[in-house]
């Protein structure tokens, strides 16, 4: 396709994933992205490599920080992969390519929450603390130390992460990765998972103030020096 | 003037104030509670620190062998579909 017929065509280019149409309407195309996935098409299959290689850490995160089983999130990323490759041609250039590819991985993991969904009477067992309205109350009003990003470097840090992510209600936990991990707007969250924006909000909320209770322990300074005193400072 | 706003109401509201889905007029009131309630502001520090960890790439890692797993996966593919 030409850049001067990108440039007006008029419908959004769409991929149907997953029962869900995903459109784009900007205009991103990268050169380098654009001549790959061109030798893809032409049958050189060893491109797809160079041109997944560097998004597959966000496929695995957008995946991982849905599904909380590791190995889950390894299938719906090596599934979204295979999807993107078998409809390489329908993908039209007007998104990056690591933006399509991250929302189709979205998407089975979604799907795949949901096939889980069917098998359970709950989503979770922890059903968090609430005053008598029913709002989440945060657990803990002490000074917050902020975790540096630096922090993440270590392990504990990046596990309790993910241990913070995993004790989430599957509703929740989408809310927060598409929001906080994948950066999409509420708006488009809301779009996304069929939900009114107010809900989005509510469910945020909710996602984020138990996420800070789940990371408290780190705030004495443990999540940056690797120490662990932290478990004799916090009562929980 | 600015109206007083309590401790649980700021809760309800401060994942809003972060991502700025408020009024001006509940803006200036939670910056005011803000001042003079400890608690609150480590409530808003946390809640804002989480959002800064989790969006940042480093936070979740690939697995070991990941990519040689994908790879296996893809060639295999291609060969079942006669294209390899």
């Amino acid at each position: 396709m030409s850049a001067s017929h990108r440039r007006t065509a008029l419908p959004a280019p769409s991929l149907r994933v997953g029962g869900e149409i995903l459109a784009f309407t900007k205009s991103q195309v990268d050169p380098l992205e654009s001549e790959l996935i061109q030798r893809v098409l032409r049958g050189q299959h060893e491109a797809f490599r160079e041109l997944v290689r560097p998004c597959e850490h966000a496929v695995f995160m957008a995946t991982q920080a849905i599904l909380k089983n590791e190995a889950d999130a390894e299938d719906a990323a090596q599934e979204a992969i295979l999807k993107a490759f078998t409809n390489l041609a329908k993908f039209r250039g007007d998104s990056k390519f690591s933006t399509w590819l991250v929302r189709i991985a979205t998407n089975e993991a979604l799907m795949k929450l949901r096939k889980e969904r069917r098998h359970k009477l709950h989503d979770s067992l922890d059903d968090g603390r609430k005053d008598d309205k029913g709002n989440y109350v945060p657990r803990d009003f002490a000074d917050w130390r902020e975790i540096p990003s630096e922090a993440l470097q270590t392990k504990e840090l990046r596990r309790a992460l993910s241990r913070a992510l995993a004790s989430l209600t599957p509703k929740h936990r989408e809310v927060l990765v598409l929001r906080d991990v994948q950066h999409f707007t509420i708006e488009e969250t809301a779009t996304r998972l069929g939900l009114r924006k107010s809900a989005v909000k509510t469910r945020l909320l909710r996602a984020r103030l138990q996420m800070r209770d789940a990371l408290a322990p780190g705030m004495d300074g443990s999540w940056s020096t690797g120490r662990r005193e932290y478990k004799q400072v916090r009562p929980w | 003037m600015v109206i007083e706003i309590s401790c649980e109401e700021v809760w309800r509201e401060v994942s809003n104030y972060l991502d700025g889905e408020i009024t001006p007029q509940l803006r200036a009131r939670m910056r005011e509670h803000f001042k003079g309630c400890k608690h609150c502001t480590a409530v808003l520090d946390g809640t804002r620190n989480v959002v800064q960890l989790v969006g940042d790439a480093k936070a979740f890692l690939l697995p070991a062998g990941f990519s040689d797993r994908l790879y296996q996966k893809l060639d295999r593919k291609l060969s079942e579909d006669g294209r390899l």
